[in-house]
């Protein structure tokens, strides 16, 4: 059949302008139908990558394979101890662990006032006050979650901790509450429970989903320990794995060889707590992708229906166009020509609202883009879709509008030309 | 050009047949202008379906121009209703979408005439009945008798050999009715075969000869005074 001829005929397309522009009901409804499934679909999937990247935006500061480690109480009685023993963590932890667990690539043991309990610190500048947590902490702490510092300033480093010194990295709120517009916050002095301390950064917040704060303000460990008295006591590990192991492996190594040491039952699971972010981030990451599958099965089904539709619609058409479709057979057209012509309308108008589908699709991704850009809270940055997606439903919409548009297309050639003609 | 022989065609009505033509036989010389008559039942419908080739018959033989079709699919018969035959209806069946112009022109865009050749052709046509004027106006704003020369040029316009004609003066009052069979005769004047299917004694007084059926039988064949004046 000379049916890829008629592709590239103009007389074909004139043909088909003709017949949609003259079946306006039909070819509005029909567009209507097409143009929601791939809106559906454009907006659903590139929402879903926009999710997607959002929380790989939240997670970008945190080692992955990173968790939390702190202490709590025994709830098993073990080598004569009773039950409900409260465990501290020690600095000792630190080398025995690096022994128990060679895993381990940066341990880091964390203070802090305000956060689990505690009341927070009062922190004063000239004639402003306010309270902020703070943080005891290593210089490793930075391999294990990154710390943005703003230019000319830094965090802790070893000198600081070898000196015990009273320096201090401020958070960029901390330094918009207590200093002048303007006014560079490095190499000033700020008092922290009464006690000087010089301000060596300002470090931008970068929301993580965990419990730090805008205002958070560290300090080295040996100071905190001074300050506050805490001995070799340590409020909390943050502990990062190296980037092979498995986690969850590594999480439960830690906890038994912590168990052992403090004397606590294997079995006991409450004596101590434990967070783990990798696996923590891979549920959300499979939550993510699931929401991708989610959307793309249902763009995909939004627009199947759309595609039905225009079966439908072209059926009811082909009704409605016996008598024109028998006039043609009458004048010469063969069954051929009369069904590629149906078929290319069905595509033609597919494609058609297709693009007018994506483009609103693209065009509503690219608002909420924008409405959300300030919402850094909200696990959403740049929503695209895909190429191959996009590739991929241009394909599925030629090969279902052709396999859709078969039906009214044989069922037009079925219509025998005396039929359609005596229909009055 | 035409020959007919033993014709039969019956349809289904559910579970019995309903026999409508029952051994048709006759012939139609090139250039002549023959009326087929019959009260409705008689199978005039049904013969001029078989003759355009948009039925078939049952049993017996049909020659067009010396070809015989039978057996012919679907595409071969749209093939040779295009070059072979033009059609004129009883309701004009022009396609309202379209323009006089592009109308006439529609059997051409199935043979594959370009463009500009078949508006070329399409516009002779249309002079020839005299609606050049209307070429660019929609059937809808054309009178009856117009609607019915455009259909006429259209059937024209593939240069046929037979044109079959419908009760082509059905849907119009008397005076467009002779008018339109004035057209059609002058048609014939210039050589062209034409089988008008009518059941007003006028109209098959207007042409050379009729063929009266009757259920489903060549009952009458006869040639009027017309033939006379003509030749």
């Amino acid at each position: 059949m000379s049916s890829f001829r008629v592709l590239f005929d103009r007389d074909t397309w004139q043909e088909i302008f003709g017949s949609i522009s003259n079946n306006k009901t039909r070819t509005v409804i029909t567009i209507i139908g097409v143009l929601w499934g791939v809106f559906i679909y454009i907006a659903l999937s590139g929402s879903a990558k926009g999710l997607d990247n959002g929380f790989e935006r939240m997670f970008q500061d945190i080692a992955m394979n990173s968790m939390f480690v702190w202490a709590q109480s025994t709830s098993i009685p073990y080598e004569g101890f009773k039950i409900g023993r409260p465990i501290g963590l020690k600095l000792s932890d630190v080398e025995y662990l690096r022994k128990q667990v060679p895993e381990i690539q940066f341990i880091a043991p964390r203070h802090n006032r305000g956060v689990f309990g505690s009341s927070s610190v009062t922190v004063k500048r000239k004639n402003q006050s306010n309270n902020y947590n703070l943080y005891g902490d290593f210089p490793e702490f930075t391999k294990i979650a990154t710390k943005r510092i703003f230019d000319n300033g830094r965090f802790i480093n070893d000198q600081d901790i070898l000196n015990a010194r009273k320096v201090a990295v401020i958070g960029e709120q901390t330094a918009e509450e207590l200093f002048e517009q303007g006014e560079d916050p490095v190499g000033e002095y700020i008092q922290i429970d009464n006690i000087y301390f010089q301000v060596i950064g300002v470090h931008k917040y970068v929301p993580g989903g965990g419990f730090e704060q805008a205002g958070d303000i560290f300090i080295p460990f040996e100071t905190f320990r001074k300050l506050y008295n805490t001995g070799d006591s340590v409020g909390w590990f943050s502990i990062a794995a190296y980037d092979h192991v498995d986690v969850v492996q590594v999480e439960e190594d830690i906890l038994l060889a912590l168990k052992r040491k403090h004397r606590v039952s294997p079995k006991d699971n409450r004596a101590f707590g434990s967070f783990n972010l990798g696996e923590a981030f891979h549920q959300i990451m499979g939550f993510a992708n699931g929401m991708t599958l989610i959307s793309l099965i249902v763009g995909i089904a939004t627009l199947l229906a759309g595609i039905i539709g225009i079966g439908n619609i072209s059926l009811i058409s082909v009704k409605e166009r016996t008598k024109e479709i028998g006039i043609r057979r009458a004048l010469g057209a063969t069954p051929g020509e009369v069904k590629v012509q149906i078929i290319i309308e069905n595509i033609f108008l597919t494609l058609l609202a297709g693009a007018m589908g994506l483009v609103l699709g693209a065009g509503v991704l690219s608002i909420i883009n924008i409405a959300t850009q300030s919402l850094e809270d909200f696990p959403y940055t740049n929503p695209t879709v895909p190429l191959i997606y996009l590739f991929g439903v241009v394909v599925l919409m030629v090969l279902l509008s052709t396999l859709i548009g078969l039906i009214p297309a044989q069922r037009a050639v079925n219509i025998r030309p005396i039929d359609a003609l005596r229909e009055e | 050009m035409i020959k007919l022989e033993n014709i039969h065609k019956s349809y289904k009505m559910g579970s019995s047949a309903l026999h409508v033509l029952k051994g048709i036989n006759f012939e139609v010389e090139s250039g002549e202008l023959v009326a087929i008559m019959g009260s409705s039942g008689s199978g005039k419908s049904t013969l001029l379906n078989i003759l355009g080739m948009l039925d078939i018959a049952d049993k017996g033989l049909y020659q067009l121009d010396g070809t015989p079709i039978e057996k012919l699919n679907e595409k071969r018969a749209a093939r040779y209703r295009n070059h072979f035959l033009g059609f004129v209806f009883q309701s004009f069946n022009l396609i309202n979408y379209k323009s006089a112009l592009e109308n006439v022109a529609l059997p051409l865009y199935y043979q594959g005439v370009g463009r500009k050749e078949r508006q070329k052709s399409a516009m002779e046509l249309l002079e020839r009945v005299g609606l050049e004027p209307w070429a660019k106006h929609l059937p809808n704003e054309l009178s009856g008798g117009q609607k019915q020369r455009v259909a006429i040029a259209r059937a024209l316009v593939s240069k046929p050999k037979v044109v079959l004609a419908d009760e082509p003066t059905g849907a119009l009052d008397s005076k467009t009715s002779y008018e339109v069979m004035e057209l059609i005769k002058e048609i014939n004047n210039e050589g062209k075969t034409i089988l008008v299917v009518t059941h007003e004694r006028d109209i098959s007084q207007m042409c050379n000869r009729i063929v009266r059926l009757r259920d489903g039988e060549v009952a009458e064949d006869f040639l009027t005074s017309n033939r006379v004046i003509n030749h």
